[in-house]
């Protein structure tokens, strides 16, 4: 921890040199620490989405996690609102920092009806004055996501998954945050409505001014919604830019391999551009390659990526890269 | 948006085609919308739990022997004039010939007594050995068994749930150390430990006086006491694993992201997503109580004569089993009956309530 470092109060969140480090089993005595997020810095304004990609198991959800202190990080500092976050100041935090989940099964309680489930956080902080202003404030929030508010008294499990998922929101939205980590909130459901919850996230962030620190494993859901984009692989950010910048210019090789592998609309565009496809699988995290994380699988990789780990570089315009040959 | 769906505007269908003519659908009328919307009859997870129940039959048919059967218990000790522990008596003498009748058998002081006017409460099992009236034997044996059933069960409950939710929640090195502790009691031979319980116990504990305590005897005490020790760490293992997956669920975290407290998180989540397994595998922990009881007596090791438990009924049956076989045939069925109508029951339950199962 840093305890010296000063938080941008431009910034809604910030999050400096984050580690996470999970102790695993190895062998039969022995624990090897796993490097799930190893040194990620990111920042959000107030009402801007932070989109973060990267394949499953890169550490995103840890990232996610770890920020709303589900998780208590290995090192690094988390700052809100230019206040560290910490297991003191985190009880007074709660409120303003939500999460939706990516499991519309697991996610919500199969013994609450729809009611207690969003009423939850309003009971937990004591949100309401009377029985009547608590089911007035929760009639309100499922209509702002779209659900029938005749289905408050019925059980999670009479619903389908997008609907679901907007319960899941609506107790994210219920103590009126100002940040949600939305993990992978739209990667459990199908397309068509995939498109309709992102839009209502798109909505709502503009009703209610919310910031996002919005993960998926796909570039195209993220790049839709995000103002920037951080791209990470193996518990560290490899590059980040603003949304468009990142996709019309992908810097890093990794990133490249990442909007390659995209189905593009127009088959004629599809064909001309080449696919990258990558090589071999991500290593494991407890054998983490030497220098760049990402020589084992890069097209680009010499001697020196192997001996030097690359840190972000500002390309011009707050365009981050972590590589050493581009 | 209407327009799109406007019938005049529609694309004519080619006779030759072999699509679809789109002139020939009609628009859905906001009533007809809102049909698809309705949803099914809303059901918490406890009616839905009873209505499976009740469609099943063989759980029914437990419940009904099983109240039957408390009835029977309840009810024979009040209305029979006999007790369990004396012989029978005629105008305040003792019969002595009213030994091992059969059923619905007078004795001969008994048929005087009739004859003369009097009135004689029918023997509905026979007597025993030593004259007693064996329909209250057997109702009181019931009662005893049943009741060991269930307190042994309820004392599995206890320390099981509580120690297996203790390891479960706080997991880490204290549930390490827990789990190892149930791992060494459930490795020992448990009916060897029972008999070893019992005889120590049995010298150890001396109940005096009248209570229900020295009335049952040192050996259902040692009972209760084996119980307490031996049987609960199925139950804690069972819980234990429960919590464990219950808090892997995101709606937990989500409790904890909505900042509640571990209390509330038990008593909101936890709790009512475990107690149904809970509570079907605490009713059929009765079932073998009352198994281990009934064999405990068999081998003279259960409760104090001249308690009767069905378990020493059947046992001092065993000696008259070619001439009084009915003295064996009625315990034995009672733990028959019961043993069966609480498996079934429990199964029932399990098909009914376990989250597992459902979906
Ligand atoms: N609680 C945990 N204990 C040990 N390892 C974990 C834990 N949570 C995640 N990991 C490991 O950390 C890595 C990153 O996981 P995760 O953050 O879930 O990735 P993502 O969300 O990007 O798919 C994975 O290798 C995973 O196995
Ligand atoms: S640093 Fe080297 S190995 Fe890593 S991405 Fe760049 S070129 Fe590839
Ligand atoms: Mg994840």
């Amino acid at each position: 921890m840093d305890m010296n470092y000063k938080p941008n109060p431009e910034y809604l969140v910030e999050v400096n040199n984050l580690k996470m480090y999970f102790p695993v089993k190895t062998g039969f005595f022995g624990t090897t620490p796993l490097k799930a997020a190893d040194g990620v810095s990111f920042a959000i304004r107030p009402g801007e989405t932070l989109g973060l990609v990267g394949e499953s198991g890169c550490g995103k959800t840890t990232v996610g996690r770890a920020l709303i202190r589900l998780y208590k990080p290995t090192d690094g500092d988390i700052f809100f609102e230019g206040k560290r976050v910490d297991d003191k100041s985190i009880g007074g935090l709660r409120k303003d920092m939500q999460m939706v989940f990516q499991d519309p099964y697991s996610s919500l309680n199969p013994r609450m009806t729809v009611e207690d489930i969003i009423g939850e956080p309003l009971d937990v902080h004591k949100m309401y004055t009377s029985r009547a202003d608590r089911r007035d404030q929760i009639l309100s929030l499922m209509e702002m996501v779209g659900l029938n508010a005749e289905h408050a008294t019925r059980y999670a499990h009479e619903f389908s998954g997008g609907q679901r998922q907007r319960i899941g929101i609506a107790r994210a939205l219920a103590t009126k945050p100002k940040f949600i980590v939305c993990d992978e909130a739209v990667s459990a459901l199908d397309v068509s409505i995939q498109a309709q919850v992102i839009n209502m996230f798109e909505d709502l962030q503009r009703q209610l001014g919310v910031a996002y620190l919005f993960i998926a494993h796909d570039l195209l859901v993220v790049h839709h919604i995000s103002h920037r984009i951080a791209v990470m692989y193996l518990g560290k950010l490899v590059e980040t830019a603003d949304s468009d910048e990142l996709n019309a210019n992908p810097v890093h090789p990794y990133t490249q391999s990442l909007l390659s592998a995209v189905p593009l609309p127009d088959p004629r565009t599809a064909k001309s551009s080449k696919r990258i496809i990558l090589e071999g699988d991500v290593p494991s995290p407890l054998k983490m390659p030497s220098g760049c994380p990402f020589r084992t699988r890069c097209r680009f990789a010499t001697e020196q990526c192997a001996k030097e780990m690359p840190q972000l570089t500002d390309r011009g315009n707050g365009h981050m890269v972590a590589c050493w040959n581009k | 948006m209407d327009k799109t769906y406007d019938i005049d505007q529609m694309p004519k269908k080619n006779p030759l085609s072999m699509q679809i003519d789109l002139s020939k659908f009609e628009k859905a009328t906001d009533e007809e919308k809102k049909q698809a919307d309705v949803m099914s009859e809303s059901t918490s997870f406890f009616k839905d739990g009873m209505r499976k129940l009740r469609k099943n039959p063989l759980a029914m048919f437990s419940i009904v022997v099983l109240v039957l059967i408390i009835l029977m218990i309840t009810i024979v000790p009040v209305v029979v004039p006999y007790s369990y522990s004396d012989i029978i008596t005629i105008n305040g003498k003792r019969d002595k010939s009213a030994t091992n009748m059969a059923p619905f058998q007078y004795s001969k002081l008994e048929q005087q007594y009739i004859d003369e006017g009097g009135k004689v409460f029918p023997h509905i099992m026979g007597t025993d050995e030593l004259g007693r009236d064996y329909f209250v034997r057997v109702a009181y044996g019931t009662r005893i068994s049943l009741l060991v059933g269930v307190f042994a069960s309820v004392i599995v409950l206890i320390i099981g749930v509580l120690y297996g939710s203790i390891a479960g929640y706080f997991g880490g090195k204290v549930d390490l150390i827990m789990m190892r502790i149930v791992d060494v009691i459930y490795s020992l031979p448990d009916l060897l430990m029972i008999i070893l319980l019992s005889v120590v116990l049995n010298e150890v504990l001396k109940f005096d006086g009248q209570g229900i305590l020295a009335r049952l005897g040192t050996n259902m005490i040692s009972l209760f006491i084996v119980f307490g020790l031996l049987y609960w760490v199925g139950m804690a293992r069972l819980v234990r694993g429960q919590i464990l997956t219950i808090k892997q669920n995101e709606y937990v975290l989500a409790a904890q992201v909505s900042g509640a407290k571990s209390s509330r998180i038990i008593r909101r989540h936890i709790l009512p997503n475990c107690i149904s397994v809970i509570i079907i595998s605490a009713a059929l922990q009765i079932p073998s109580a009352i198994f281990t009881e009934s064999f405990l007596s068999f081998i003279s090791l259960g409760v104090k004569a001249p308690m009767p438990s069905l378990g020493s009924l059947a046992s001092a049956a065993r000696s008259g089993i070619t001439t009084y076989t009915y003295k064996l045939i009625f315990p034995a069925l009672m733990i028959g009956l019961i043993t069966l109508a609480f498996n079934l029951l429990g199964d029932g339950l399990r098909d009914a309530f376990d989250p597992k199962l459902r979906r």
